[in-house]
């Protein structure tokens, strides 16, 4: 059974040639690579921006494909999860190469606001838009809106069984059957709304107990949540109301079995967050920055926002009197909570507790 | 060639087992201590280093109050416990089926064993992300710890096979042979003697199993199971909180010296010594007999499990999903990008290696081990953190030198997966005795020359599989690409994240399949390697 040893003459040659393969690599790699970096450094042409992109990958990818078509200046897109893009913002300070930041929610921009890093917009820009979706500052412009819903599994849950307050989540009876993404930047306006319609104390045991409710169900994001409805894991969640829409999209109709509902009018677990846009004060493109934001608001790029055939984003359009095309509940006839741009703020009260809680 | 015939302490994970690593003289040599190799190994360590010193200037920043406040918090325990009992039972796991994998495939009468030698080998190409999604995808059930077991088993475990198998064909035959004719019973000279051989093989091979457990995000980001790596990504993704993900990366390098130190305790002064110079006998394989049929059902299960359902599945997405189309960079743009970063990080780490590693080796002392031994720590620092680390250190002291290019992108790669490097390039410099060395400088030939000619020649394929373990791991890293790669650029890995990540399952699937293709060619290299590791 003795396995023949290898001819030494052939081994060796082997070894030469894998030697030479590696370094023939080795080279070859260094040189390319030159090449990549050179190519990557293009950051002072004026007809170029860079875009931070914390909003969903299809729906920043259209606006910019309309917006370079237009205006025929280029946008280099940087897509991330909105608050590490602000974080990197933040570390990069004067240096940043990023000349717009375009969010899924007000928080980061509220954030770097606070911190002194987002110039002014133009007062055009932001006259298309309700001043309430934008912010109070003026350093940055509202581009679309979103609403939080409850996403459902008819076949595990019934509709008349589920809460009408976001305050009854925590009640006993929904243990195991809630899901969560408290990861998800879209969950934390709903506990700021909470915070400011029952103080703290009480929303710190609100978050113990719904993270009880949810315990093996707390998902990494609002796709998953939206997924794991559909397919019967769990029988119902938090998100907002494009993320159905958007599963809808790509699994078809047939497939599609959850469905989704609002909160009571005016409850506190009703919420609407304003996805928007702002230029960074390093920007070395303000007059290119100011052009993509005018874009944004403007109404073709509202169009985009509202038409799934163009961008399936299933946001709510909210400048230049454009109304969404998505069959959904029309924006003028939703009952929010009314809390501002301004109270949802950025969000640390909500994290710190969050945290507290242990759902950070 | 001649080896050495007997090894003492082995370094640290040494996947070739002790048939390559260790000292290779007897003879004390205490060599001057070249002041170029010193200074060149003291340059890497201190890159090495720049991870740890961010977390200590972000942890000083933030003060002891605020970080002992993250630190000792609930949430602390919740991962700590996560952390170490997914640790814990995936390493034993993979032990148990690595070590009897590989001891069916070089002991027993297999039927088909060189088929199976490959195909146990080929899930260490699947990213682990992918075979999560593969699982994940498919059924709902996999989530959270059991999932998290499963998964990562079967993506690991060939770490814990490919040192065993070479330590297990390259060891004495003859122990064996005389504790049965001493009456020793089967079960027990196995237990004593075989497994006593590998001890150092199995125990390297779970030291980076536990590491890469530490460290992994991608595939518990899907199974929606939170380790400390998870949370800290999260720290930084949601709530701005810089000092927070430091603290918690702090918890996480003492948890990894923790488990470097358990390692080394285990390891001991453990002496394996083999009977005769380059005695290469092949033992009589042990008869499965009536086990033949059960012990190839295991293999088949094994294959189908660990290879079957990521291929499968991502091949099920995409004919079974039509998506919408984000529009993505070509595959071939994604491809060629994330092979020359792999390429260029592999080079670099094998080249930044050597002095490390020939210190370790030729010039052996207690604070170059220390040396050695700490430029291991990384391995279990989180990639977002490294990346992060590398921002601040450009911006804050460089104007953003080099900052979102592919050098810098390069250059994280390399201190991330250093270790892995190291462990190639040390054992095959051990293959390369530095009598050899002597010999040759004797007769007339100049210091560089004889490192180029004799010692690297020597350690030629055991630098390959160095550069090939960096480039698999290249190839599928994450979250550090995401902060530092060049805008308007993609790799495989995120062009296939951004993808699942939207639920575009059918889009995600090609990306996920030429990423095996593309790690598939380093991970057969690397099995050739220890293959031929213990044919000295």
């Amino acid at each position: 059974m003795a396995i023949p040893r290898k001819p030494a003459a052939r081994f060796r040659g082997r070894r030469r040639a894998r030697w030479m393969t590696a370094a023939a690599a080795l080279a070859a790699g260094c040189g390319l690579l030159a090449g990549c970096g050179g190519s990557a450094a293009s950051g002072g042409d004026p007809q170029s921006i860079t875009l931070y992109n914390g909003q969903h990958v299809q729906t920043a990818q259209n606006l910019v494909a309309a917006f370079e078509k237009a205006t025929g200046i280029t946008v280099n897109i940087r897509s991330d999860d909105e608050d590490t893009l602000a974080d990197q913002i933040v570390t990069e300070g004067s240096h940043s190469p990023a000349d717009v930041f375009l969010t899924e929610n007000s928080p980061p921009l509220e954030s770097l606001q606070a911190k002194g890093l987002l110039a002014k917009v133009n007062s055009s820009t932001l006259s298309h838009v309700p001043a309430r979706f934008s912010s109070p500052h003026g350093d940055w412009v509202g581009v679309s809106g979103r609403v939080s819903v409850l996403i459902y599994n008819p076949g595990l849950i019934s509709a008349g069984q589920l809460p009408t307050k976001v305050s009854q989540l925590a009640d006993p009876r929904y243990k195991g059957k809630l899901a969560l993404a408290p990861q998800e930047t879209d969950f934390q306006p709903i506990v700021t709304s909470y915070l400011r319609a029952y103080g703290q104390a009480a929303t710190q045991h609100w978050l113990e107990t719904i993270k009880a409710n949810a315990s093996g169900h707390i998902y990494p994001d609002n796709e998953t949540i939206a997924d794991e409805v559909n397919r019967g894991a769990v029988a119902f969640g938090i998100v907002n109301q494009y993320y159905w829409y958007r599963m809808r999209a790509e699994i078809g109709a047939s497939s599609t079995k959850a469905q989704i509902t609002h909160f009571a009018a005016g409850d506190p677990g009703y919420v609407i967050d304003v996805s928007g846009a702002g230029v960074l004060k390093s920007s070395a493109h303000q007059g290119a920055a100011q052009k993509f934001l005018a874009f944004l608001v403007s109404k073709q790029g509202q169009e985009i926002i509202a038409d799934p055939s163009k961008s399936i984003s299933y946001e709510y359009p909210i400048g230049s009197g454009v109304t969404t095309q998505a069959g959904e509940t029309p924006f003028s006839q939703l009952q929010p909570y009314p809390i501002t741009i301004a109270e949802l703020g950025d969000g640390s009260t909500a994290i710190t507790l969050m945290r507290q809680a242990g759902l950070l | 060639m001649t080896a050495s015939p007997t090894l003492t302490r082995p370094g640290p994970p040494s996947p070739a087992g002790p048939g390559t690593a260790g000292r290779p003289a007897v003879r004390a040599r205490r060599a001057r201590l070249p002041v170029v190799l010193t200074g060149a190994g003291l340059a890497v360590a201190a890159v090495l280093a720049l991870p740890l010193v961010f977390l200590l200037i972000e942890a000083h920043g933030a003060g002891s109050a605020t970080v002992s406040h993250l630190i000792f918090r609930r949430l602390t325990a919740d991962l700590l416990w996560n952390t170490v009992r997914l640790t814990v039972v995936v390493t034993a796991a993979c032990a148990v089926i690595g070590t009897a994998a590989a001891w069916c495939v070089e002991r027993t009468n297999l039927p088909g064993r060189r088929v199976w030698a490959v195909l146990v080998v080929v899930p260490l190409a699947i990213p682990d992300f992918v075979v999560s999604f593969g699982w994940a995808s498919l059924w709902t059930w996999v989530h959270g710890f059991a999932g998290a077991v499963v998964v990562m088993t079967l993506a690991v475990y060939p770490l814990v096979y490919l040192p065993v198998a070479a330590s297990l064909r390259a060891a004495d035959p003859g122990q064996e042979e005389v504790a049965r004719s001493l009456g020793v019973g089967r079960v027990r000279t196995f237990l004593r003697i075989t497994l006593g051989q590998a001890r150092g093989a199995v125990l390297g091979g779970c030291l980076l199993v536990a590491l890469v457990l530490l460290a992994e995000y991608g595939a518990f980001e899907i199974l929606g199971y939170q380790t400390f790596t998870t949370e800290i990504f999260t720290e930084f993704s949601v709530s701005f909180s810089v000092p927070a993900a430091c603290a918690l990366s702090l918890v996480l390098v003492v948890l990894s010296l923790l488990v470097l130190a358990g390692e080394g305790m285990l390891r001991g002064n453990g002496r394996v010594s083999r009977s005769g110079p380059l005695a290469v006998r092949q033992m009589p394989p042990h008869r499965l007999g009536r086990a033949t049929l059960p012990v190839l059902g295991g293999f088949t299960a094994l294959t189908v499990l660990a290879l079957g359902v990521p291929v499968g599945s991502s091949i099920y997405w995409m004919v079974a999903r039509t998506s919408h189309a984000i529009l993505g960079v070509s595959l071939t743009g994604a491809a060629l990008h994330t092979a020359l970063y792999a390429a260029a990080a592999g080079a670099l780490d094998t080249v930044a290696a050597l002095p490390i590693a020939l210190l370790a080796i030729r010039h052996a002392g207690r604070l170059r081990y220390l040396l050695e031994r700490s430029t291991y720590l990384v391995l279990a620092v989180p990639g977002v953190v490294t990346a992060f680390a590398l921002s601040y250190f450009s911006e804050r002291y460089g104007s953003g030198f080099l900052y979102q290019t592919a050098p810098l992108l390069v250059i994280c790669y390399a201190i991330m997966f250093f270790p892995l490097a190291l462990v190639g390039v040390k054992a095959s410099l051990a293959r390369a005795p530095a009598s050899l060395d002597e010999i040759a400088r004797s007769l007339g030939s100049h210091r560089l020359a004889v490192l180029w000619r004799v010692t690297l020649r020597l350690a030629g394929p055991g630098l390959v599989a160095a550069f090939c373990l960096v480039f698999l791991s290249v190839v599928t890293e994450l979250t550090a690409t995401l902060l530092l790669i060049p805008t308007g650029v993609q790799t495989l890995a995120t062009q296939f994240w951004a993808y699942e990540q939207n639920l575009a399952y059918g889009q995600a699937a090609p990306f996920a399949l030429v990423m095996i293709a593309v790690a598939a060619v380093p991970s057969y290299v690397l099995g050739r390697f220890f293959d031929r590791t213990s044919h000295p």
